[in-house]
């Protein structure tokens, strides 16, 4: 009864904090409900996609017709030379975009202007300041390199920075001699123990571990933080990211093909207990078994985090799709249950990389004493 | 579609953050934070062992009291004992050698007192023989005053002297 009382508060926290989303994707969908059939349904998993993926402004609120977004800063690596804008520049006071210094965004895309999707480009081109040039979108998209602060980066540096100051702080603690563990310490050791205990000596090795451990508990926390971080309400869809996932993976790729020992090559070029006319065929499905790992850790991670923003947004937007009152109030309960059960998630995909990674990484240190 | 291309931008700066973040925080808060951790470990089981070991020691050592108790009383118990026959003896010997002592003082006054008994009997001896020389010299004196007297007693020794 007692936690009963307690949980409520957070639940209707939590359950505003949905309302807020949807508020802040009501006019996208408004917008879209006016419009025919076809597009009806385009513009309302447009809200989620939106959501889903990268932005080049931190977009927090939309009242009405005021958006309430932070400018990130945009850096551009052209043809040897460093360009910095604002955002902000690529949008003009009705918030449509704008070309700016021949490049505009188009559908979330940094293009060059003049090249931009259908429709849109060639009206935008008249108030560009740069002169257009390419025609075609692929080649336009290739020809630059854009190292914007996107809302992912700076999403990803909140989280970094985050995890400097809650390890950096813990850390102090431990340096201070033998204590009992206090607050914010209290918290992690268990976590920190556990990934220890049962992570890394359970999978590389009571000998081995200490090596990856730096590694092991980075990537966990990393996940996790962003996982957490990414159920925000406004905030960036990091860990649900491919290309997140894809460099976290590949982490653990090379580090597990730099730390292969001779019983690991050993078992993929010479599988012991194999016939030698099936070996070449063994060693075909050994090597892709090496590429599939990086890509099942990639693809799970960001399939299981993506779906749930998508799970949650799509319950949210129904009441606004069926433009129901009644659709709308279960929607959002639901969607409470649905982000209880994503925090869930957000644990257990950490666990999970974390666990398979230092599999992987077992399975290359191991020596080959069975 | 679009999602599921990775971008090259926040590709570059996820991994440039992720390794800053291994070696930041690996030398930073992982070290001191599994330094620690194992410190402490060691820490409590080396005090669960040494209270293990305290305790066994303890009861060695109560054991070794008791023990020591119990020699201590036998000992004392041997010595009372001892002291005991020793104090007898010795009252014995005391008693034994005082009754000689006594015997000896005895004797050597019965000694003494017969010493001194015949040294006075002695000197009584001569005291009378010399009163009676002196008594019989002066009634001798007084009796042969006379010349008549002399002669009849020499006559007498005379005769004395025939009769032998």
């Amino acid at each position: 009864m007692k936690n009963n009382r307690t949980n409520f508060p957070n639940l209707l926290i939590i359950s505003l904090l949905i309302m807020l989303f949807s508020i802040s994707n009501s006019s996208n969908l408004f917008a879209a409900s006016g419009s025919g059939d076809e597009e009806k349904e385009e513009g309302s998993t447009d809200f989620i996609m939106h959501h889903i993926a990268d932005d080049y402004q931190w977009h927090i609120v939309t009242i009405g017709h005021t958006h309430v977004t932070i400018p990130l800063p945009m850096i551009i690596y052209d043809h040897g030379e460093l360009k910095f804008f604002m955002s902000s520049d690529f949008y003009d006071e009705h918030h449509e975009p704008i070309a700016h210094d021949g490049y505009m965004i188009s559908h979330g895309k940094l293009v060059r202007a003049g090249a931009g999707h259908g429709e849109s480009a060639g009206h935008e081109t008249d108030d560009a300041h740069g002169a257009p040039t390419a025609d075609d979108h692929e080649e336009a998209q290739a020809d630059f390199l854009n190292l914007s602060i996107t809302k992912n980066v700076a999403s990803l540096f909140l989280s970094v920075f985050l995890m400097l100051i809650t390890f950096l702080t813990i850390a102090k603690r431990y340096k201070s001699g033998v204590a009992a563990p206090k607050g914010l310490q209290s918290l992690f050791e268990p976590i920190i123990v556990f990934i220890r205990d049962d992570i890394a000596k359970t999978n590389i090795g009571e000998d081995k571990y200490q090596r990856f451990m730096p590694f092991l508990l980075t990537m966990f926390f990393f996940i996790l933080y962003n996982n957490l971080l990414g159920l925000t309400p406004g905030a960036a869809n990091l860990s649900g990211n491919i290309a997140v996932t894809l460099s976290l993976a590949l982490f653990t790729f090379f580090i597990t093909q730099f730390n292969g020992k001779k019983a690991y090559w050993g078992h993929i070029f010479a599988t012991p207990g194999v016939p030698l006319p099936l070996r070449p065929i063994i060693l075909v499905v050994e090597i892709i078994g090496i590429f599939t790992k990086p890509i099942s850790l990639t693809l799970r991670l960001f399939a299981s985090i993506t779906a749930g923003h998508i799970v949650v947004l799509s319950i949210v937007g129904l009441g606004f799709i069926l433009n129901s009152v009644a659709v709308g109030v279960v929607g959002t309960l639901f969607s409470v249950v649905i982000t209880l059960i994503e925090i869930l998630v957000a644990v257990i995909q950490a666990y999970v990389f974390t666990l398979f990674s230092s599999m992987y990484i077992g399975q290359a240190v191991d020596d080959g004493h069975h | 579609m679009e999602i599921l291309l990775p971008d090259t931008g926040l590709f570059i700066f996820q991994s440039l953050a992720f390794l800053l973040l291994i070696f930041v925080l690996g030398k930073f808060a992982w070290k001191p934070i599994l330094s620690g951790l194992k410190e402490r470990e060691e820490t409590i089981e080396n005090a669960l062992l040494s209270a293990e070991q305290a305790k066994s020691e303890m009861e060695a050592l109560n054991a070794d009291n008791a023990k020591l108790m119990a020699e201590a009383r036998s000992e004392r118990d041997a010595m009372l004992k001892e002291a005991m026959a020793a104090a007898n003896t010795i009252k014995e010997e005391a008693k034994e050698e005082t009754g000689k002592i006594t015997a000896k003082m005895l004797e050597d006054a019965k000694a003494v007192i017969e010493n001194e008994k015949r040294a006075a009997l002695a000197d009584v001896k001569t005291l009378v023989a010399s009163l009676s020389l002196e008594i019989t010299e002066k009634v001798l004196r007084k009796e042969l005053s006379d010349k008549k007297a002399q002669e009849s007693l020499v006559d007498e020794y005379v005769k004395d002297l025939n009769l032998n």
